[in-house]
């Protein structure tokens, strides 16, 4: 225990401020997804309880985030709206690389016409805003968790498609790629034993600033009513309710749910941004 | 210049594809997913013939390719249709609501140019102190907060608390609509009638959502700016004129600054759909009549016509922005070229 920790330390010493960005957003995150696993545990009130306290009441007392119109636990919903945002973005995340990885590889590693059709159809859906095309894809599929998060997770495939693509071309000419297709390695072995081990440490970085990123992106539908049905606890939506709040002047209705959303976001951007500079070196030097 | 209006002419046709790939996918997406115009005009309980009509009447009846085909070549002709619920050219309900947009958009990215790169140039001067860290932190949590909730709680202080800055819409009451006629740029057609009491309350209410806008975009822009200038910091030139006597700040904010902003200007074409993203939450928040508004409402409708157009719409102002973008840039660098 001892030794872990001065290796701790030592970390600390070796990569100075970045490393302490790494560990801050690594307990950000940590703290939420306790949130997220034992809601019981810390909540003081059923979230739905619609008899909780007085209807909005401002924090302090037995409500420490006051309560809504509804005569809801303000805390109670915070907490369990973490099982929302996380199952989102995290899933979105999860299918986006997988479906962006794959084509990336399978697309720079052939080559060809089907290389350029598949580059093309994503560097225009690169370069349309993520959170429109989000918008439409939302609202046509209509409200449920799970097509939150194919909408959600469809903007982020380009990203990266397009990361593993350009690693894939620059990978395939590297002389041990050729050694191994001139001992008579197949395509599929090159491509899953060779170049796919070198390609997925880099996407790691991206892997954590897409979750913060699709955390913003999920919190947003559901702020403008486009994601979930109301029966689901979630940030954006008691956001958007807090909002109706606004002009009276209720500000813990929308101070909350709002500034859980970006601590989460600011979490998993630390960890990525220090992963970034820890991972790649070069970047310290700055 | 010859090569640069050929330069320009590869980027205005490489443009077409993306417009055309997207047009595609948004039009099948439309099509495929349940619910239609139809029944969200009509109402779910209107009779089977009612509804029959009403779909041959849109051209609904016929396959969707014969639709796809149709809609291609009326998009060719410039022509976007008419809006599947209101008796309403598409063209037009978009051409009253981009102005708004567009006006919000310029004013966000003057604040977030002049916040990100100021900041940016002054952490990459004091590099590695408490103040570089300070400005970096900015940077970091700045960018993590949603744009609608930064929104929210700015209307919160200063609309609500202190209650001196007007918290929704693009005029107050007072503001008579006939000002408004000639550009649908509020500021532009005030100033043209020299109406400037109602300049002065078009711009106060441009306050709360430029500066929503441009908070959360700043904090790219910052680092953007001070990964740059921490590049040219390094240079020979800059040390060559550090030993010439010339003042440290002159060096930092004219001779680095000036070459750190080419590559700056790149990568503001690269954002330019961040902040039509922005631009949409920023306009839910604070009631502001533009595109997004436009959008969001149209898709509540299933009204096809209208939701391709704004799509088309919005894809032509990214790729028009990063098109002037790269035009500066050719211009500014002449090394730039196809």
């Amino acid at each position: 225990m001892a030794k872990a920790l001065s290796r701790f330390a030592g970390m600390g010493k070796k990569y100075g401020v970045e490393w302490w960005i790494l560990v801050i957003g690594a307990l950000i995150i940590l703290a939420i997804v306790y949130m997220a696993l034992f809601p019981g545990a810390i909540a003081p009130f059923n979230p739905h309880n619609q008899n909780a306290g007085p209807q909005l009441l401002p924090p302090g007392g037995e409500h420490i985030m006051g309560t809504d119109n509804l005569q809801r636990d303000v805390w109670s919903r915070i907490v369990y709206g973490s099982q929302t945002i996380l199952r989102v973005a995290i899933l979105a995340a999860i299918i986006s690389s997988v479906f962006g990885i794959t084509l990336g590889l399978v697309s720079g590693f052939s080559g060809g016409f089907f290389d350029r059709i598949v580059s093309l159809i994503m560097d225009s859906l690169y370069s349309f805003p993520g959170l429109i095309l989000a918008i439409a894809f939302a609202a046509m599929l209509g409200p449920g968790v799970i097509n939150i998060t194919l909408a959600v997770a469809v903007i982020y495939i380009p990203t990266y498609f397009r990361l593993v693509r350009g690693q894939t071309l620059a990978i395939k000419e590297e002389l041990y790629v050729e050694a191994a297709r001139s001992i008579g390695a197949s395509g599929s072995t090159i491509l899953w034993r060779y170049i796919f081990p070198n390609v997925i440490a880099t996407t790691v970085v991206v892997f954590t600033l897409n979750v913060a990123d699709a955390i913003m992106i999920e919190a947003a539908l559901t702020y403008l009513g486009l994601g979930l049905p109301p029966s689901i606890v979630d940030w954006g939506m008691d956001l958007a309710m807090g909002k109706k709040f606004l002009p009276s002047g209720q500000w813990w209705l929308i101070t909350f749910p709002g500034a859980m959303i970006s601590i989460l976001a600011l979490g998993f951007t630390m960890l990525g941004e220090g992963l970034a500079e820890i991972l790649n070196p070069r970047l310290l030097e700055r | 210049m010859k090569s640069l209006t050929r330069y320009i002419i590869t980027r205005l046709l490489l443009t077409i594809p993306m417009v055309f790939i997207l047009l595609s996918i948004v039009f099948v997406v439309l099509r495929i997913m349940p619910g239609d115009p139809v029944s969200s005009m009509l109402g779910g309980h209107a009779p089977e013939k009612v509804i029959e009509q009403k779909k041959v009447e849109l051209g609904l009846n016929r396959p969707m390719a014969i639709q796809y085909l149709n809609y291609l070549w009326q998009v060719c002709r410039l022509d976007l249709g008419e809006s599947m619920v209101f008796k309403q050219r598409v063209t037009r309900a978009i051409a009253e609501k981009l102005p708004a947009t567009i006006e919000l958009s310029i004013f966000g990215v003057i604040i977030t140019l002049f916040l990100g790169i100021f900041l940016g140039a002054y952490a990459a001067d004091k590099r590695r102190m408490a103040r570089d860290y300070v400005i970096r932190l900015y940077g970091i949590v700045v960018y993590c907060i949603p744009v609608y909730w930064m929104g929210l709680m700015l209307q919160l202080i200063f609309g609500i608390w202190l209650d001196f800055l007007p918290i929704a819409g693009r005029t107050g009451p007072r503001v008579f609509a006939s000002t408004f006629e000639k550009t649908g740029f509020y500021i532009l057609d005030t100033i043209l009638v020299k109406d400037f009491s109602a300049l002065g309350d078009v711009l106060v209410h441009l306050i709360l959502p430029a500066f929503t806008l441009g908070l959360v975009l700043s904090g790219i822009f910052l680092r953007l700016t001070r990964a740059n200038m921490l590049d040219v910091l390094k240079a020979d030139y800059i040390v060559a004129a550090e030993a010439r006597g010339i003042k440290h700040r002159k060096i930092v904010y004219k001779h680095a600054l000036k070459n750190a902003f080419i590559p700056i200007l790149t990568m503001m074409g690269l954002q330019v759909a961040l902040l039509m993203a922005g631009a949409v939450l920023t306009e839910t928040t604070f009631s502001w009549p533009g595109m997004g508004r436009l959008l969001l409402e149209r898709i509540y409708l299933r009204d096809y016509p209208t939701i391709q157009g704004v799509i088309i719409v919005i894809a032509l102002v990214v790729a028009t922005a990063s098109l002037i973008v790269d035009i500066i840039y050719a211009i500014v660098d002449p090394r730039v070229r196809y």
